[in-house]
């Protein structure tokens, strides 16, 4: 067992004692060692701090995080860093870092404070770079690369803090369909090939349905189901998820379940 | 050569160590800043004899060329490194605590709290002194800690990271409301003490002796190593918060320090000088545009050209014009505002 979330609750602001609106009531789940686990849920329902408290960058109101066998809480942020690491949605740094650059900021929780970074740290954020697909960029400037190229790079910085846990937060939102399902192979080859285990929250049903082997179901704060994909992606869970009718059915020539919404359900 | 080959090729070509790297910019920047700073005292409106400045057997009362030397000039240059190594690398780290370009050591309201400050010591000549510690300097860091003090209460809250555009807002804001103070105090007081407090705005190196510089200078060595133990971090930082916090960096504590280390420099820079503009934006963005943006290479870089870059004002304002010398803060103003809209013409 890698990540184990016990009764968690979090509410905004994250400090101080009135507590406005609780984003996540009463949420338990375990993420199992080498596990693709899909987070899914309607926009506000905790996704992204489920992910945030998940890598200790929040803590939690309620409940507690363990993560193999020791509770967040009492890991400091540099040892977590060490083994989980976080590709956030979209990446704006403020300066212009070339993409080597970006990628070598990865190694920030491996180096004292003094410390540069030398040859092995070096190796790593090239192998990081060739793992997904990036070698030939890096030498460019992060911001002239487009969507795709952009989150490959940040899962490539990540790749770089040598994770056991990766967090993604939509990594396909803002890309087209190559690109995603570019990101979606390399996820899948990265989980199998290194045995990273990852949490991915997404709104695409059909990403989730193709490349992870379980799922979390989040509504209103609580966890609405969590279990392997086959048997959590059914009509009736889609339809308290969203409240939208679909058709789900498995997909011969992709071999996974395929989601087509039909109507709004009020 | 294959693809695969030229792809290895290309990054073993981005990757030049940053060990070499930080070493040719020290060595690069360092000669700068000692060449600039050797030969500025050589040069003004009177011309010196070096061999007679450093002669002791003639008394120090009767050697004009070492009087010029030692008591006129070499302070005024030690004061311009000073100043300007702290006013551009304090602009690097706000820059990045605020992730934002425009920011300069001034944006935070440290500097018109000190202005204030010398302000209302000049119109009230309040005697208030410290050890070696004259007046106007005192009651200038008074004013910088105060409102450093003030818009840090605003932005922080415990155990969460600085809101930085409350940080922005409220620093901004504080400027306005003091320079209105200013204006008010400036406006009641006498005819001599307004030009001496607007003398005072302009910004001046002769600070009058070494006394006011090894005041100043304790505190903005704590502000240098502050600066170099989160260099890093600024890397990680400015990338976005919540990245920074899950590649390891305690996101508010390295933002308390950076706020404070750089008011720090700021309000010592302020209080030996004078709010002198520019520095701390241009040399940043100048820099940056020759050494690359990583922040273990910008802060050495930028300390090391701001303090020969206000060295050069500062040769310029005393010469340009010889006999009249004009203030430092119109030379860096006049070089700095047009090379600035230069550089962002040329960006965009």
């Amino acid at each position: 067992m890698t990540l184990q979330v016990e009764r968690v609750a979090f509410g905004y602001p994250p400090t101080g004692k009135a507590t406005q609106s609780f984003s996540l009531v009463d949420v338990s789940l375990s993420i199992q060692r080498g596990s693709l686990t899909g987070l899914l849920g309607p926009n506000g329902c905790g996704k992204t701090t489920l992910l945030k408290l998940m890598a200790g960058v929040l803590r939690p109101h309620k409940g507690s995080i363990g993560l193999n066998g020791r509770l967040l809480a009492g890991i400091s942020r540099r040892a977590l860093a060490k083994q989980v690491a976080v590709v956030p949605q979209e990446t704006h740094p403020a300066f212009d870092y070339s993409v080597l650059e970006m990628v070598l900021m990865g190694r920030h929780p491996h180096l004292g404070a003094f410390q540069l970074e030398g040859p092995e740290d070096i190796a790593i954020a090239q192998d990081s770079l060739a793992a997904t697909g990036t070698s030939h960029l890096a030498s460019r400037p992060y911001m002239t690369l487009s969507g795709g190229e952009k989150q490959r790079v940040v899962i490539a910085g990540a790749l770089a803090q040598v994770p056991d846990v990766l967090l993604l937060d939509e990594p396909t939102a803002s890309l087209d369909l190559a690109y995603q399902m570019e990101v979606a192979s390399l996820l899948r080859r990265l989980n199998r090939d290194r045995g990273v285990s990852m949490v991915l929250a997404t709104h695409d049903l059909n990403l989730a349905a193709s490349v992870c082997d379980s799922l979390v179901l989040v509504r209103a704060g609580r966890v609405l189901a969590h279990g392997p994909t086959s048997e959590v992606l059914t009509v009736d869970m889609i339809r308290q998820l969203y409240g939208v009718e679909a058709d789900v059915r498995f997909h011969e020539t992709s071999g996974h379940l395929t989601v087509v919404p039909i109507r709004h359900v009020p | 050569m294959t693809v695969g080959e030229s792809a290895m090729h290309r990054v073993s070509m981005g990757v030049r160590p940053i060990r070499t790297r930080l070493a040719v910019t020290l060595v690069a920047y360092g000669a700068l800043a000692l060449v600039t700073c050797l030969l500025a005292p050589l040069v003004g409106s009177t011309t010196i004899s070096l061999s007679r400045a450093f002669d002791r057997s003639i008394p120090f009362a009767n050697n004009v060329d070492a009087q010029i030397f030692f008591v006129a000039r070499l302070p005024r240059v030690m004061a311009g490194a000073l100043v300007g190594a702290a006013f551009a690398s304090a602009g690097v780290v706000l820059q990045a605590l605020l992730r934002n370009p425009l920011a300069t050591p001034f944006t935070l309201g440290v500097s018109a709290g000190a202005a204030l400050g010398a302000i209302l010591s000049i119109t009230f000549g309040a005697a208030l002194t410290l050890g070696p510690l004259l007046p106007v300097p005192l009651a200038s860091f008074a004013g910088a800690f105060c409102s450093a003090a003030i818009v840090y209460a605003i932005a922080t809250r415990p155990g969460r990271p600085i809101s930085t555009s409350v940080l922005l807002l409220a620093g901004v804001t504080l400027n306005s409301f003091f320079s209105a103070l200013i204006l008010f105090v400036q406006y009641m007081g006498e005819f001599a003490e307004t030009y001496r407090g607007l003398r005072w705005l302009m910004g001046d190196l002769d600070v009058g002796g070494f006394g006011p510089i090894l005041s100043a200078l304790p505190l903005i060595v704590i502000a240098f190593v502050i600066f170099a133990l989160l260099s890093s971090s600024l890397n990680v930082l400015s990338v976005g918060t919540d990245t920074a916090a899950s590649r390891g960096v305690n996101v508010a504590r390295t933002q308390r320090l950076a706020f404070v280390s750089a008011a720090l420099a700021t309000g010592a820079a302020v209080s030996l000088a004078g709010p002198i503009g520019f520095v701390g934006i241009v040399v940043p963005h100048l820099v940056r545009l020759m050494t690359g943006v990583d922040h273990r290479i910008v802060l050495p870089a930028a300390a090391l050209f701001g303090a020969a870059f206000l060295v050069a004002c500062d040769l310029v304002a005393r010469t340009v014009l010889t006999p009249v010398e004009i203030p430092v803060g119109v030379v860096t103003a006049m070089l700095g505002g047009p090379f600035f809209l230069w550089l962002l013409i040329r960006k965009s």
